[in-house]
């Protein structure tokens, strides 16, 4: 079985390295501080031990009075799992640091969350929307969007 | 003296038989030689994911029929399993035995396509391809009989399947067990040790193992990179841990390996079906649900091995009776990420083998 990891377990290990990175957790999830997320992903991905090579899916939800990115993480080698998310407030113009610089699999879908729920992902090599045309009016999964 | 050339780039698709669907490649060249490719996608968008945010759980299944168009049992179990994780819903013994018979059924299905189409893309046209879809029509023969749906089957709820199997379905799945061995035997005698096929595939477009976990590539395309990752062995669902078979992988994760990777895996596909037909026991298929489910707030994730590879949908509930959020991780357009670096230096003609070879439907692609 893939050991999904305990959030509260991670959250305390992410905090020695990186010291208020994660502000939540609980028995599945991490919820950590947006402009701590690039600390993190470098944490997660090569401390030995936790090794998570693979980013599994990366999306977004938006809960009206913020956005959540959610990124599920997964190490074949160790095959555990662990979810790892992140808010963004604001509906203007949310941005979030892209960590296609540590998960290559990040690209398409990062791409995807821009097109669609329109959160900017800052140094994104090509950050063009990718379902839909250039120019199209709104983000078609934000809850305030009307066709 | 050298000849002075310039790049140039052509315009592949959106229609065009060899990208599987309408998918648009712009290829820049120098001659033949690949210098850049970018793709382009959303010819097939229609807002699944916005679709599903106004539908019942149960109508949610309808639309993820027609994700992979080719795959449909496999999109409907990765579905009615992530509400059944939301919404803590047991299913029944005969259910889960039923649900892994379709679900490998499909897995061949869907592999004879991507086999018949890589032929096709690599000039054999058409005639290997009608003996693939030969096998591949009685496999939609007995969906028929499942649930009366040759492609858009929804034939999986939450909670169970649609209808018990009926008679006739048991006898077409033995006389289908007794015959495929043999024509798997043929389809491989035909290609694995065909001059042509190994000089078109052999060593091009090679995927390394650690390009394929840092790209978050899944299924076929990662274990013939020999990444050894099957979530029927790694997170068993279903009854998959009770079943005895092993998960194939390549040497090299070229052209040839992920055919011959397909190749083995429907074998074990068999002899998952076989074991099942022999342990299903007697009993209910489906629990006594109300029509629309209310989940309870929160969120849950799952996945399945599906044909393509790892398709899980995330869904958000908040209690009422459409999803808040239904993502759908797609195998097919998550793939897609290396394909530049696999394609660069080859050739036109190696691209649609290779792009061939990724074997993506652009129904998931695009969503």
């Amino acid at each position: 079985m893939t050991r999904a990891l305990d959030g509260r377990d991670v959250a305390r290990r992410i905090n020695e390295a990186h010291a208020g990175a994660a502000v939540a957790s609980n028995d599945t999830d991490v919820w950590v501080e947006i402009g701590s997320l690039t600390d993190v992903a470098g944490f997660l991905r090569d401390t030995p031990g936790l090794d998570f090579a693979t980013l599994t899916s990366v999306t977004a939800v938006d809960y009206v009075e913020h956005f959540e990115l959610v990124y599920h993480l997964l190490s074949m080698r160790r095959n555990h799992s662990v979810v790892v998310k992140t808010r963004l407030f604001g509906r203007d113009e949310p941005a979030a640091p892209s960590l296609v610089e540590w998960w290559p699999g990040a690209d398409l879908q990062e791409r995807e969350i821009w097109d669609l729920m329109g959160i900017r992902f800052e140094s994104h090599p090509n950050l063009k929307r990718i379902l839909l045309w250039e120019g199209y009016p709104g983000h078609p999964l934000r809850k305030d969007y009307l066709g | 003296m050298a000849i002075k050339t310039e790049p140039i780039t052509i315009n592949l698709g959106p229609q065009h038989p060899s990208t599987h669907g309408v998918f648009r490649l712009r290829v820049t060249f120098d001659g033949e030689e690949i210098l850049d490719v970018e793709p382009v996608f959303g010819y097939l968008h229609r807002g699944t994911e916005k679709l599903a945010e106004s539908r019942s759980y149960v109508q949610v299944v309808t639309l993820t029929d027609r994700l992979d168009y080719v795959a449909s049992m496999s999109n409907n179990l990765a579905y009615v399993r992530a509400v059944e994780k939301l919404a803590g819903i047991e299913v029944p013994e005969r259910a889960m035995y039923l649900r892994v018979i379709a679900a490998e059924l499909q897995r061949i299905a869907s592999h004879m396509m991507a086999t018949g189409f890589l032929l096709n893309d690599m000039g054999a046209f058409a005639t290997p391809l009608m003996y693939c879809f030969r096998e591949r029509e009685r496999i939609l023969d007995m969906f028929e009989m499942l649930c009366g749906a040759r492609i858009t089957l929804s034939y999986m709820r939450p909670g169970g399947v649609f209808q018990d199997a009926p008679d006739d379905f048991w006898a077409a799945l033995d006389t289908f067990l007794a015959d495929e061995p043999g024509y798997i035997g043929e389809l491989e005698s035909l290609i694995t040790g065909n001059e042509v096929v190994l000089a078109r595939t052999r060593g091009v477009g090679v995927l390394s193992d650690e390009q394929a976990v840092a790209d978050s590539v899944t299924g076929p395309m990662l274990r013939a990179a020999g990444v050894k990752w099957d979530i029927r062995k790694a997170d068993p669902y279903e009854v998959y841990d009770r079943l005895d078979f092993d998960v194939p992988i390549g040497a090299s994760g070229d052209t040839f390996d992920r055919y011959l990777v397909r190749i083995q895996e429907m074998r074990e596909s068999l002899r998952i079906i076989r074991q099942c037909v022999e342990r299903i026991p007697e009993g209910p298929v489906r629990p006594d649900l109300p029509y629309n489910l209310r989940p309870p707030e929160g969120d849950a994730y799952a996945a399945v091995e599906g044909p393509k590879g790892e398709l899980g949908f995330y869904l958000v509930s908040d209690r009422s009776i459409a999803p808040y959020r239904c993502k759908i991780r797609a195998p097919s357009f998550i793939n897609l990420t290396p394909l530049k670096k696999m394609v660069v230096g080859w050739k036109m003609s190696d691209l649609i083998v290779i792009f061939g070879s990724i074997d993506v439907v652009l129904g998931e692609v695009d969503r």
